[in-house]
Formats: C-alpha cells, sequence, structure tokens
C-alpha cells in the first residue's frame, strides 16, 4: 500500500435518483437526512460521500443491499452520473469527459465484474473474454492470444468454446473474472463478484482472488454485503448505509474502534482476535522485552505465546525493524472477547 | 345523445356500478319508447341528412396526398423494385418467365434443402415435417400454386421482419416514437384486412406486388413490439458488462442488445412468418395467384374435395413453419471439441448443398424429379368429394346439420339480430357504455361512447349492429363449447397439455381455413358464419381457460383442499375467481379473432360491414373502404380497451402480477 496521489478520490459526491435531481439537490437544504430526502420524493443513492481509492490498494465497500455500495462503485465507472460533487479517476474528472474518452479510459484502464455475471449468452467462453479487446479494435489472432492467457490464469483452459450456460456458477465468474483482467486494467471494480455462489465456492474463488491479487496488484473496488468476506480481502473497508459513509478504515481499527453505533452491531459477532495484527497494538513507547513476534500475525495466531507467556509487553517487529511492544493482557482481552 | 350527457354530468355523485344502471336504465327507457311507438325518428336512427359525408372527405384527403402530393409517384417507383424482387423470387420458385431464367428448383431440391434445416433445428422428426410437408405439396399436384404463394411469402416475410425491427429499436430508444406508435399498431391489428387491400392495390398495383405490401404491413406489428420486449428485458448487468467493455453505442446495440434479446426477436419472427402466411392466403382477394386463390375458387364451386387438399396444404405449410420458426427461436448454440475440422463442424451445411446440387441436376434429366404433371399427381380431389357429399347426404346427417341449422337461424340467430337491429341507436351507444363503465372505468366508458357515436356518425349503423350481432352470437356460442372444455381438460395434467397443443396448433392455420368445415356442413348460409367464427374463437377461450385454471398456485388448491371444500366448491370458489383474469385475455381474443373473421366470411354472404368492404375492393373507393374498416376497428377496439383494462385491474387486485 502506497500512499501517492490517489487513483480515484470523490469529494461530496450524491447521486439522486427522482424526478429533477439537479435541482432539487441545489435548492436542498443542508444537513437533510436520507428519510427526509425520501419524504421529498427523491432516493438518495449516494449521499454526501468522500472517499479516496489508493494506488494498489484494496478497498472494501460494505453495506446491506440498498445501502448505495453499487451505486457509489457505478458511480465510479460512470454507468452513473452523479448529482453534485466530483469523482476524479487517474486526474481526470469523469463527469467532464466526453463519450468517447469516457470510452477510451474504460478501453484502457477499467475492468468490472458483476454479481450475476453479466456474460453475453451467445458468445463462447474465449469470446466473452475477447469481448473488451473486440471493442476497442484489437485484431483477431491478437485478441485469441491473450483472452487464452487470461483464461489461463483463471484456470478455465479447456473451456474456452463453451457457453456460458454449459458452465457452473463459480465457473461462470471465473469468466466474468478473465473478462475484466483481459485489458489489464489498472482499476479493477467487483461488484459482489461472489454473492451469487454457494457458500464453499465463494471462499473457494475468495482464495483464488486472493492469489490473483498477488500476482497483478491492482487498484480494487470491492463490493461486498458479507462483513466476514471484508474483512478477510480489505486494505481498507469503508461500510456504507442509507447512501452515505459511515465509517472508513482498516479492519483493526473497526474492529477495535468502530465509528458509529451502527458498525458496532456488525462487529458485535465477529471473531476480533482473528481480525486484529499485531501492529495495531504495538505502540512505539511500551517497552518489550524477549523474544519479538511479526506485525503481521493476528491475535488469534498468537493464542498460544499469549497464554503461556508471562511477559508484560511484547515486542514487535516488522520486516526484522522493532516497531514498538503491546501490553499482553491488551491483547489476551481481545482473545476472549472482553474489551 | 341528451342522455349521455346528462349523465355523464352526475357521474361523479355515483359509483360506478350504479352509474351503468343508470345508464342501462335510460337506453332501456328509450327502448320501450320506442317499443310503445313514443320515440320519435330521430333518436332511433340518425337521420340520413345529418350524417358527414366522410367518405367524400377521406376521398379528398386521399386525392390530395395521393396525387398532389405525389404519393403515388413515389410508392409506383417503390412497386418498380418490389417487382424486380418478386420476379425474381417467382422464376426460382415456378418458373415464370423472367430474369435470371434459372427456375423452377426442381421440388425434391426444395424438399431435400427443407429436410436438412429440419434436422438441423430439431432432428429426425422436423426433418421428417419439413421434407413431408413438400413431398406431400408436389405429389398432390399443388406444387406450382403453393409456389406462388411461397414467392410472396418470402418477400414480404424478411420485409416486415427488417421494417418491424428498425421501429421497435426506434421505440425502444425513443419514448416519443414509441408514443407514436403503440397508437397505430393496436388500430393496424383491429383493423380489418380488407382494409390493407384496397390502398395496396391502388398504391403498388394489383396482383402479386400489392400481395407483397398488405402482408407485410399485416405482418409488421408484432415484430415492432417483441423488438421492443426483448430490449427491454436484456439484464441490466450485461449492458454495463457492455459498457465497461467499452463499447460505442453502435457496437452495444449490435454486439450486446439484439443478441441477448434473440429469443424474443426469434418469437417476433415466428409471428411474422404466421401472420405473413395468414394474409398472404388472404390477398387471394384482390386475385394474387396461389393457394388462397384456388381455395377460393374452389369453395366457392362448392368443390369439398379439393378445398379440403389444398386446406390440408396449407395447414401443413403452417404447421412446418410455426414448428421450425419456433425450434429456431430456442435453440442453443453448442460447443464443438477443440480442433473440430472445418466440415466436420458444417457438415449440415454441406450435405444442404449436396443434396440441392444433386436434385437440380437431377431435374434435368429426370422431368418428375422438377415438375409433377397434371395427370401424375395423387389428388384424390373428385373421390374425397363424393366421399364428402354422400355422407352430408346421409339421411341422419342431413336431418342433424339441417335441424341444427333450422334451430339457430329461427329460434336463436334471426330474433337476435332482429332485435338488436330494434334497438334505437343512442340506447345501444349507452349499453355499450355501461358495459365499458362497469368493467374499465369512466376512460373506457368514454371511449365506447365516442367509438360507438362515430360508427353511428359514419352511416354504415345497421351493418355494423349486424357485424356485432355475429361476433356476439358466435362468441356466445363458443364460450358454451370452449368453457367447459377447458374446464374439464384443465382437471388433468396429460389432457392440458394435449389440448393445449391442440390450440397452439389450431391458431397457427391461417383464419381462412376455417371456412371449410363451416361450409361443408352448413353450406351458404348464415349458419356456416356463425360456426365458421365459433371455431376460429373457440380456440384462445379453451386455451386460456387451460392456462388460467392451470396456473392457480399449488398451495392455494391444497389449502383449499384442507378446508374441506369439495371438487365443484374448489371450481366455484377458489379456482375460477383466480383463472378470470387470464380467461378474460382469452375471451377478449375471441372477440377480436371473431371481429377478423366475421369480416372474411363475407365470402359465404353476409349483409354485414364486411360485405360492403368486399365490394369495394372491386373498385377504387378508398373514402368508403376506410370508413368501413374504421367502423370494424372502433368497435373492436372498444373491447379490447375494455377488457383488457378490466383483466390487469383484476390481476393486480389480486396480486398476479402486472
Amino acid at each position: 500500500m502506497t500512499q501517492q496521489t490517489p487513483v480515484i478520490s470523490c469529494k461530496n459526491v450524491w447521486k439522486l435518483f427522482g424526478h429533477d435531481p439537479k435541482t432539487y439537490l441545489a435548492t436542498m437544504p443542508a444537513g437533510r437526512g436520507y428519510e427526509e430526502i425520501r419524504s421529498d420524493g427523491y432516493i438518495a443513492g449516494v449521499k454526501d460521500v468522500s472517499i479516496e481509492v489508493h494506488r494498489g490498494e484494496m478497498l472494501v465497500i460494505m453495506g446491506l443491499s440498498g445501502s448505495g455500495k453499487s451505486t457509489l462503485v457505478r458511480c465510479f465507472s460512470r454507468l452513473h452520473d452523479i448529482t453534485g460533487g466530483t469523482i476524479t479517476v487517474e486526474g481526470q474528472d469523469v463527469m467532464s469527459l466526453s463519450e468517447k474518452e469516457l470510452i477510451e479510459l474504460r478501453r484502457s484502464k477499467m475492468g468490472m465484474v458483476f454479481q450475476s455475471f453479466g456474460l453475453l449468452p451467445h458468445r463462447t467462453v474465449l469470446e466473452n473474454v475477447a469481448f473488451p479487446l473486440e471493442m476497442r479494435g484489437q485484431d483477431r489472432h491478437q485478441r485469441r492470444e491473450r483472452a487464452m492467457e487470461v483464461i489461463k490464469l483463471v484456470g478455465l483452459e479447456g473451456r474456452e468454446d463453451y457457453f456460458p450456460r454449459e458452465l457452473s456458477g463459480g465457473q461462470q465468474q471465473r469468466v466474468g473474472i478473465a473478462r475484466s483482467l483481459a485489458i489489464e486494467p489498472d482499476i479493477w471494480f467487483l461488484d459482489e463478484p461472489f454473492g451469487a455462489l454457494d457458500p464453499l465456492i465463494r471462499r473457494e474463488m475468495q482464495d483464488e482472488f486472493l492469489r490473483l491479487q498477488g500476482m497483478l496488484s491492482k487498484t480494487i473496488v470491492f463490493i461486498t454485503h458479507d462483513f466476514d468476506e471484508a474483512l478477510r480481502l480489505a486494505d481498507r473497508i469503508a461500510i456504507m448505509k442509507d447512501g452515505a459513509v459511515q465509517q472508513c478504515d482498516t479492519p483493526d481499527q473497526i474492529v477495535l474502534h468502530p465509528a458509529t453505533e451502527y458498525v458496532r452491531k456488525f462487529t458485535e459477532d465477529i471473531d476480533k482476535s482473528r481480525v486484529v495484527h499485531a501492529s495495531v497494538l504495538a505502540k512505539p513507547d511500551i517497552v518489550g522485552t524477549g523474544e519479538p513476534v511479526d506485525a503481521a500475525m493476528t491475535v488469534h495466531k498468537l493464542a498460544q505465546l499469549l497464554v503461556q507467556d508471562t511477559r508484560e509487553a511484547i515486542p514487535v517487529t516488522r520486516e526484522g525493524k522493532l516497531i514498538g511492544a503491546f501490553r499482553r493482557t491488551d491483547a489476551l482481552e481481545i482473545l476472549v472477547g472482553s474489551n | 345523445m341528451v342522455a349521455v350527457t346528462t349523465d355523464a354530468g352526475t357521474e361523479r355523485t355515483f359509483t360506478r356500478p350504479r352509474t351503468a344502471l343508470l345508464l342501462v336504465g335510460a337506453a332501456i327507457l328509450l327502448m320501450i319508447l320506442q317499443y310503445s311507438g313514443l320515440l320519435p325518428a330521430v333518436l332511433h336512427r340518425l337521420p340520413e341528412a345529418w350524417i358527414p359525408p366522410f367518405a367524400a372527405w377521406l376521398d379528398a384527403a386521399f386525392t390530395f396526398v395521393k396525387d398532389d402530393l405525389g404519393l403515388l409517384a413515389f410508392t409506383r417507383f417503390l412497386t418498380g423494385g418490389l417487382e424486380w424482387v418478386l420476379d425474381v423470387t417467382a422464376n426460382l420458385f415456378f418458373g415464370q418467365r423472367r430474369w435470371p431464367f434459372l427456375g423452377p428448383i426442381p421440388w425434391t431440391a426444395v424438399a431435400a434443402v427443407a429436410a436438412v434445416v429440419g434436422y438441423y433445428l430439431g432432428g429426425w422428426r422436423m426433418a421428417l415435417l419439413g421434407g413431408g410437408v413438400f413431398v406431400w405439396t408436389a405429389l398432390i399436384g399443388q406444387w406450382k400454386i403453393a409456389m406462388q404463394t411461397a414467392s410472396v411469402l418470402v418477400v414480404a416475410a424478411p420485409l416486415a421482419f427488417i421494417i418491424g425491427l428498425t421501429l421497435g429499436i426506434a421505440a425502444w430508444k425513443y419514448a416519443w416514437v414509441d408514443r407514436v406508435i403503440k397508437p397505430v399498431l393496436s388500430v393496424l391489428q383491429t383493423l380489418p384486412f380488407f382494409t390493407y387491400l384496397l390502398p395496396a392495390v391502388i398504391f403498388f398495383k394489383v396482383g402479386p406486388t400489392a400481395g407483397a405490401v398488405a402482408t407485410t404491413i399485416y405482418a409488421i406489428p408484432p415484430m415492432v413490439l417483441m423488438t421492443t420486449l426483448g430490449l427491454q428485458k436484456v439484464p441490466e448487468e450485461v449492458v454495463e458488462a457492455g459498457h465497461m467493455s467499452g463499447c460505442s453505442r453502435w457496437q452495444l446495440l449490435r454486439h450486446v442488445y439484439l443478441p441477448s434479446a434473440r429469443t424474443e426477436i426469434l418469437v417476433g419472427v415466428n409471428q411474422v412468418i404466421m401472420l405473413s402466411l395468414a394474409m398472404v392466403v388472404l390477398t387471394a382477394f384482390i386475385g394474387m395467384p396461389g393457394l388462397g386463390a384456388k381455395l377460393l375458387a374452389m369453395m366457392g364451386s362448392f368443390k369439398l374435395g379439393r378445398s379440403f387438399e389444398i386446406g390440408v396444404t396449407i395447414v401443413l405449410i403452417a404447421v412446418m413453419l410455426d414448428r421450425m420458426s419456433k425450434a429456431w427461436a430456442i435453440k442453443q448454440p453448442e460447443h464443438f471439441e477443440r480442433g473440430t475440422p472445418w466440415w466436420k463442424r458444417h457438415i449440415l451445411l454441406l450435405v444442404g448443398l449436396a443434396a440441392f446440387v444433386f436434385f437440380c441436376i437431377l431435374g434435368q434429366f429426370v422431368e418428375v424429379a422438377t415438375d409433377i404433371g397434371r395427370k401424375q399427381n395423387f389428388s384424390k380431389g373428385s373421390e374425397i368429394d363424393d366421399l364428402m357429399k354422400g355422407f352430408l347426404a346421409l339421411d341422419w346427417v342431413n336431418a342433424i346439420t339441417s335441424s341444427i341449422r333450422y334451430f339457430l337461424n329461427v329460434k336463436v340467430l334471426i330474433p337476435f339480430r332482429n332485435f338488436l337491429l330494434s334497438i334505437p341507436t343512442p340506447a345501444l351507444i349507452l349499453f355499450v357504455s355501461a358495459f365499458a363503465l362497469w368493467l374499465g372505468g369512466r376512460r373506457q366508458a368514454l371511449l365506447a361512447a365516442l367509438f360507438f357515436s362515430l360508427v353511428a356518425l359514419s352511416g354504415w349503423w345497421d351493418r355494423s349492429v349486424i357485424t356485432l350481432y355475429s361476433v356476439i352470437s358466435a362468441v356466445a356460442l363458443a364460450m358454451l363449447f370452449g368453457l367447459p372444455l377447458g374446464i374439464i381438460a384443465a382437471r388433468s395434467e396429460k389432457w392440458s397439455t394435449r389440448v393445449l397443443l391442440a390450440c397452439d396448433t389450431a391458431q397457427t392455420f391461417p383464419s381462412f381455413i376455417y371456412l371449410i368445415p363451416a361450409i361443408m356442413l352448413f353450406g351458404i348460409t348464415d349458419v356456416a358464419v356463425i360456426f365458421s367464427i365459433l371455431i376460429f374463437a373457440m380456440v384462445p377461450l379453451t386455451r386460456y381457460t387451460i392456462e388460467g385454471l392451470r396456473t392457480v398456485p399449488l398451495e392455494i388448491l391444497e389449502a383449499a383442499d384442507m378446508s374441506g371444500a369439495t371438487r365443484m366448491q374448489k371450481l366455484w370458489k377458489v379456482q375460477l375467481p383466480l383463472a378470470l383474469p387470464t380467461m378474460a385475455v382469452g375471451f377478449n381474443q375471441a372477440i377480436m379473432f371473431a371481429f377478423f373473421m366475421v369480416i372474411i366470411a363475407a365470402f359465404i354472404g353476409t349483409q354485414d360491414l364486411g360485405q360492403e368492404l368486399q365490394r369495394t375492393l372491386a373498385g377504387t373507393d378508398m373514402g368508403k373502404n376506410f370508413v368501413l374498416g374504421i367502423c370494424v376497428s372502433l368497435m373492436a377496439l372498444t373491447f379490447d380497451l375494455t377488457i383488457l383494462k378490466w383483466a390487469n385491474d383484476q390481476k393486480r387486485a389480486l396480486g398476479l402480477g402486472e
């Protein structure tokens, strides 16, 4: 995770659905809530959201259905036109792009995976994957070669002449993923990609996805309604409700310090020890003694050590360098779930 | 007319059923006055002098558009191109002496290709159907007339497809096109076909060109509707995937929307083909040679055997076209294993080509493979004719048919017709408005009053009432048979599928066919008219009754069973109420079919609008033709609007969706 200029940055973004949203937004008194806007006859899909996505980062947007998470990501790619605010992608204001420039941006920089796959039923796996390449006018030979590459990458080799309906749900989503990667996008949007799959397959696809991300390190916006999935994948999580972002932070921080009551409710049933890392607990001003532990270890993984050890404070290192130490009692509290 | 306006004024203070009752009351009052001789003649029928000369006005307008605006020159210019295409197909199909002087294609070649296409679409059974139909047509000695029909069909259907697809895309893309097109389409769908024919003749010359144009126009509406429907149904995510793949607008339409709407578009194609076939047969009325013309001639001279044979051919062709196009619509692509050689992937194409070439060459040497001569065919026309006429002349058969004829004519139909004719014009308008108000609502009632007043103003009131009488009595009789049949069939899964299949098949027959059994049984009489409408209208009634009853959710039926309902109680209290909205759709279709059929039945000899319409075909009386056509259309639309409104209201109220 490098902190340079953000890849996607949005400031005070509004997306209202209704009869004449632009005029309404302009005349709307500040601080109007979701329900009040609704009683005025408008639905706030996205409500005053400011958020940044950094290069190489995986931002997970989490929320229940109707919370506006899918709407927000469609604003990023301008599948929806926003009502107010600004969104810049790679330094370009997406709302000021002409149709041609927008198509160019999508053809060169963006890939998207959809919940119900969005595959073209009349095309084979190969033709589906090669579709974005075909759209930008690459010749048949080149696009075939590249499509085969990504098909191999997602493990569908040998199925390239199948039609989507001949594949299982998990396989269809692999096609969706391969298609979104065909143009080698810098930015990768995934809209609940595993939402339509059954739990076992979902787990498998998450592993697969982490493997891909390990190889490709793209900038990712990942949408889910599953908090566990969010915790498992995210560098940062943005939790949305009624179109607004409730909290945007690392999984550790969200679990340890939920910003609102709504967020706290999500974290309630979560086994925090599996989320919180040693690095987050470590404070530079505490001096630890003895053998250090690695920053990337979760409290859960340290469980045995924590219980058997007798030290007051345990030092933490990241890539061999000491970054501080944490109190053993703090970690134990997280482990037994009474904080 | 006075009564209507006062009622409209008091409407706000009354509920719908009470207002409807009030209208009925007013109408009955008018009738009592009429029968006691107190009603002024002005209120019974509109005096001739008050009738505006619509026909003359329309004629003037037509003449203006036709000559002054130069439409005729334009359409005659189009006619040139169309004629050229039709000449080519005529040459290929039945060897007319025109460029490219290649035809006729031997019937063996056509049958072979049809079999291969059938195999590709639906395996051996479809291959047998495809090949068999053409073999039958050739062997029975109807090859040439069938090909005359086909040569127009293969031009009109693709034309209707292209125009319908384009309009459908436009209506889907631009809301204003949709708003303009929708009412035009619903009028087009209720307009009697004779009204298509005359302008086609005037603007596009008598013969195949006019036939092709009338057929094309007739077949366009369902294509537009299915295209729009299909495009609207493309999943949002597929469209978004297209956007994210960087599609331009054209690419999105070409590569995403149209292929994804494939099934609906192909269902549209199916309907285009079936309507084209139905219409192309009917173009016999403007002298288009082919199966229709032959059938018309044979029925006219009461040659039952030949009529029957031609009827079978038309039905076979209809069934074949329907099955094949439906199979095409549901056909899904299959993948080939990697490394399958080219010839293996396209094996059927190669086989088809080879068979075609083989039979074309064979045809050069073996006469019979190209053309089956007059004496060589297997037609048993006169034998069947004798058989049928012998059967009908049997004492007991004759006794049955003539007693049915007598009973219906003397006891039912004629009294009913005289009764309808005796009702004063304003009273009938009131009745219809009350009906529309009760079922539909205020809007429907006002439209009903407006539409029927226009019919009264057209000056063809009596003939319109006779048309209405045929429709009502035939549909009532059709209900008498169709509803019980549907209810009984719906009781078992097996019979439901069987009867539904029979209905589906019957619905693909060109309407002309229904005249054959009617004429066979009842000769050229009023009862034959009613009978042909009856069987035609029974099909949708039975079909939708079964569909409505079968789609009642299983849980509701189980709940009824557990409440201890008997079979009858379950039927009356649970199934029928829930099936009623669907059945209403069938009822509506039955009425539309009846309006359609009653016009065709003019051929048998009626005294209604159809008869007048048919007469206009001989001349160039476009104004009158349109006035008559619009009268039929207005009456049909009144029922259409009202019943569909009711069905939709009920479906919503019962939570059955849409």
